[in-house]
């Protein structure tokens, strides 16, 4: 590791002043940042820790809820208004990292965590577009069973690693920012990039530009919704394929749906067109295969990744299944 | 700044790099406290800190000032063991035990979490009622990796200590 100061902010504004300059990183509970700066894929100057920031879990005046950057993630998902409104977003968390690391890891920094490409962390053997810019990307043709099959450019393949991003795209979280030009809200679909050629840029805050908290908005239909994740063993392991989903049935028919992907994208990726497929229709498994069809059809998968597409359709098929039956609890 | 290490008041490190574990080991001695992948993924690191499991190879010191710590050396002694550690000997929770204190102290953070009823993965439902069977003993200790394949019998042993009657009793 390189060396750095290290600052407490005591507040929001506090972080925002103390973040002057490019090389500060702020602090949540370093579960994926105290690893890059081992690796020295990080090497900030100073660090900001903001676990002392809000911490607060309420309920906001239209009914949804606002949730502290700083709330672990062990404690948003056993919040009781969370499991009972949106079981989606306990499922997503409960479906990454282990006990341990939920218990440090924040909301402010799951959403800032970065890709776990294997070359991004190799700093001695790899050449990688997101560490380094410009120096080229060895998982295009190397070694991409995680990678990415939409979105994807010449210069970077990466997926985001978060299970807890995907549902909060789904249920169309905004994201609340603080920087020294003021405060601003971002719809949770537009934080983060797809790469093009700047693929070191995960996100589009400015430097210094500090998250505070996100809302999720009220969404009755979010209480029948869940998160499915199909990784390369049981548990403590990243997406291969993930769905966040919720359905509003109208009879036998879906009136409403919401779906996402993980492991797909170098963002959470909003599945708009398998979304159009499927309002208004019977959940049979042919509408379902072509609600996946619809989105995929666009997928350019890699050496290792060819299965995806299929992977995904399958998922997608059985939990829109078991949701439009009632079979989530 | 300083903390609290199993009951003692002990001063932290001047340089913020410095990991909790590196400094519960190298520092204050305590090296019951294993050094695995120092990355996160192997959880042979776990502490308690104020009564939650974390990884304290991902944690910096300096952020931890006014906490109270516990590590296998604050469970019990020889003579005095801990129930947890009387229950991996007697069901065969290790061979060469280098996960076992990570695994020990992780099993007493899940207890807690079990008991206040946080959910998990495989719980086929998201209510406040916890049974702790080896399905979800299993996944709630996935953090925790034994490379010599013991855990079956680390499962075993959790389970014959934190049954769902017992869960109270299992504390630091």
């Amino acid at each position: 590791m390189t060396p750095f100061s290290y600052t407490r902010a005591e507040d929001v504004s506090d972080a925002v002043r103390l973040s002057a300059g490019d090389a500060t990183a702020f602090l949540g509970g370093g579960t994926n940042l105290v690893d890059l700066m081992r690796e020295t894929v990080a090497r900030p100057d100073r660090l900001v820790d903001v676990t002392g920031l809000s911490n607060a879990i309420a309920e906001t005046a239209d009914g949804g809820l606002l949730i502290g950057a700083a709330v672990r993630n062990t404690a948003l998902a056993e919040h009781q208004a969370v499991r009972t409104r949106y079981p989606v977003l306990s499922r997503a968390i409960l479906a990454g990292a282990s006990g341990q690391i939920r218990n440090m890891a924040t909301v402010g920094g799951n959403l800032l965590q970065r890709t776990r490409c294997t070359y991004f962390y190799d700093t001695d053997g790899s050449r990688c577009n997101k560490r380094t810019p410009g120096t080229g990307c060895d998982a295009r043709e190397g070694f991409n069973r995680i990678h990415a099959i939409l979105g994807a450019s010449d210069a970077c393949v990466a997926t985001h690693p978060s299970d807890m991003c995907v549902a909060l795209t789904m249920l169309e979280a905004t994201v609340h920012i603080e920087g020294r030009d003021g405060a601003r809200t971002l719809a949770f679909g537009d934080l983060h990039r797809l790469p093009g050629d700047r693929p070191d840029l995960d996100t589009v805050l400015a430097p210094g530009e500090l998250i505070t908290a996100i809302t999720l908005p009220p969404l009755g239909f979010a209480a029948r919704s869940t998160y499915r994740k199909v990784r390369d063993r049981a548990s403590y392991a990243f997406a291969l394929i993930s769905v966040a989903a919720a359905v509003e049935m109208d009879g036998d028919r879906i009136g409403d749906v919401r779906i996402a992907f993980g492991g797909v994208a170098h963002k959470p990726w909003r599945a708009t067109k398998a979304e159009a497929v499927l309002r208004g229709a019977s959940p049979t498994e042919a509408t379902l295969r072509a609600a996946a069809a619809a989105e995929f059809a666009d997928a350019l998968p890699l050496r290792d990744n060819a299965f995806k597409p299929e992977l995904a359709t399958r998922t997608l098929a059985a939990v829109l299944a078991d949701l439009a039956t009632g079979e989530v609890a | 700044m300083s903390f609290i290490v199993n009951r003692n008041a002990v001063t932290g490190p001047a340089d913020p790099r410095v990991s909790l574990l590196d400094h519960l080991r190298e520092t204050l001695h305590l090296t019951g406290t294993k050094k695995g992948c120092n990355q996160g993924a192997c959880g042979a690191c776990t502490v308690l800190v104020d009564g939650e499991r974390i990884l304290s190879c991902l944690a910096l010191a300096v952020q931890y000032d006014g906490r109270q710590i516990t590590t296998i050396e604050g469970l019990g002694e020889a003579g005095t063991l801990h129930p947890l550690q009387t229950a991996f000997i007697e069901y065969d929770g290790f061979q060469c035990g280098y996960c076992t204190p990570g695994q020990i102290c992780s099993a007493i953070g899940m207890a807690a979490e079990a008991r206040r009823g946080v959910p998990s993965n495989v719980s086929a439902n998201l209510s406040d009622n916890v049974t702790l069977t080896r399905e979800e003993v299993q996944e709630r200790m996935s953090g925790n990796l034994c490379r010599c394949g013991a855990h079956n019998g680390i499962i075993d042993a959790i389970q014959a200590t934190i049954t769902s009657e017992r869960v109270t009793e299992v504390t630091a």
